[in-house]
């Protein structure tokens, strides 16, 4: 043993040298990471909530819907990456199409649980105060579903932030691209701060998210 | 041509099913590589969720253990430990066993605290002592709800293992991986179609074995217990 240590040059995992001249490098990353999440997100929110409010106002909906995303979400992300790229290519677009369907499922499926969980009492009093389907949807039944909806976008956003960076496989990655270059060049610094800052950031985001969670549900603030 | 027919000539090419990267033997390797860190984790988290359950204890831990487990991303698990024990099965089985962990513990947590508290004075009030209780009362009755968060690492493990190619490991990945590197598109796909079907075939072999170990008395009962199941999987899993 004692033999090795003259012939190694250890590599602290964290040297502080290289980290301090390449903060451009990580901060790159790091906004990728935020971009590629966000978009996956916003875009998967936008398709899911639709969907849920027909899959819980439509039983014939419901049943083929929540099976489709429950498919989508047992194939494993690195199949769909794979399976996207002959057509769509080492791209952002892949990376994307593939975050975008591993959200629907958590989505849709909180978004149905939350509107599933409006007291029938609440809707009645709606219908006897005159409340059109729309308005009723729009002004009564989403806002008391938000509770799950939002809890349904934090779980999505947190699990998005840690797939993104297996996109890294297909070119993309933000700070999943310091990871697979502390892999390929055995250099431990991109690789645990990569880590530190893809767990910092989805701790960071789900903060914001229940923080959001709170000023938007007032009433639920009590309990 | 396109690339589904040939993918389909990939399958039907005999020489893609023998040898060491043929189907069986990647099929084999992944299997292992999935089975090892599911039954290690499932022999660590499953008593801590089951005491931790029964005894009502740290809940907010056990809830909470498996948000975190989201967070960290398993990728970065795989090389960390890669960096850490070099090459070979064992820091692939240690990353994915501490993947394998937390969807297990809150589960068997929420389904211990499940157990309707009526059931359990009747339980006691019929002198059952406290381990039995545990074993014929209270865990008969958690079946569905941990063997969902058996299903659900089982399922994340298969498709964490694929992951393992790029620390040099074996399985289906390797198709992913190598079809990447070579920019050879038809054993790229073919791979992720061969991944899919195992973490599909994972899924409905497990949802298989719950239904045996589902004690007749709550079969009977399945429809609450799904949706049950269902909105706790929707909050925290």
């Amino acid at each position: 043993m004692p033999a090795r240590l003259f012939l190694e040059v250890v590599d602290p995992w964290v040297n502080w040298d290289w980290l301090s001249k390449h903060i451009p490098l990580v901060l790159d990353a790091l906004q990728q990471h935020v971009a590629l999440s966000a978009i996956a997100v916003i875009a998967g929110l936008a398709i899911a909530l639709p969907i849920g409010v027909a899959a819980h106002r439509w039983r014939a909906v419901r049943g083929p819907a929540l099976a489709a995303f429950g498919i989508l979400y047992t194939i494993p992300s690195i199949a769909l990456f794979a399976a996207l790229v002959p057509y769509t290519g080492l791209t952002f677009v892949t990376a994307e199409i593939g975050l975008i369907s591993y959200t629907l499922l958590i989505l849709a499926r909180n978004v149905v649980v939350g509107l599933e969980a409006v007291p029938p009492d609440v809707l009645d009093a709606a219908d006897g105060m005159g409340y059109r389907p729309l308005a009723r949807l729009l002004r009564i039944e989403l806002p008391l579903a938000l509770p799950a909806i939002i809890a349904g976008v934090r779980v999505a956003t947190v699990t998005t932030i840690g797939l993104v960076t297996i996109t890294a496989v297909i070119g993309e990655g933000g700070l999943g691209q310091l990871i697979l270059k502390g892999l390929i060049e055995s250099f431990h610094t991109p690789l645990v701060v990569a880590t530190a800052l893809s767990i910092l950031l989805a701790l960071v985001a789900d903060l914001v998210l229940a923080g959001a969670q709170r000023l938007a549900v007032p009433w639920s603030r009590g309990a | 041509m396109t690339i589904i027919t040939r993918v389909a000539q990939w399958f039907a090419d005999s020489a893609h099913w023998s040898g060491s990267d043929g189907i069986p033997r990647r099929l084999a390797e992944h299997v292992q590589l999935s089975a090892e860190s599911l039954v290690i984790g499932a022999l660590i988290a499953l008593p801590i969720g089951i005491a931790l359950g029964h005894y009502g204890r740290f809940g907010n831990l056990a809830i909470n253990l498996s948000n975190v487990g989201r967070a960290v991303p398993s990728f970065a698990i795989l090389v960390i430990a890669f960096q850490v024990f070099g090459l070979g099965d064992l820091p692939i089985v240690i990353s994915l066993t501490a993947l394998a962990i937390p969807p297990m513990v809150t589960n068997s947590y929420v389904a211990l605290r499940e157990v309707d508290p009526d059931v359990k004075d009747a339980a006691r009030g019929m002198g059952y002592r406290e381990l039995a209780q545990l074993l014929r009362v209270e865990l008969p009755l958690s079946v569905p709800l941990l063997m969902a968060g058996v299903r659900t690492s089982a399922v994340q493990v298969v498709a964490t293992a694929t992951l393992a190619a790029i620390i040099a490991g074996g399985g289906f990945g390797r198709y992913i991986i190598d079809g990447l590197a070579q920019q050879d598109y038809t054993k790229l796909f073919a791979g992720a179609v061969l991944v899919a079907l195992l973490a599909g075939a994972t899924e409905l072999s497990l949802s298989g074995l719950e239904r045996l170990l589902v004690p007749k008395g709550i079969r009977l009962l399945k429809a609450p217990v799904a949706v049950r199941s269902a909105e706790v999987r929707a909050v925290h899993v």
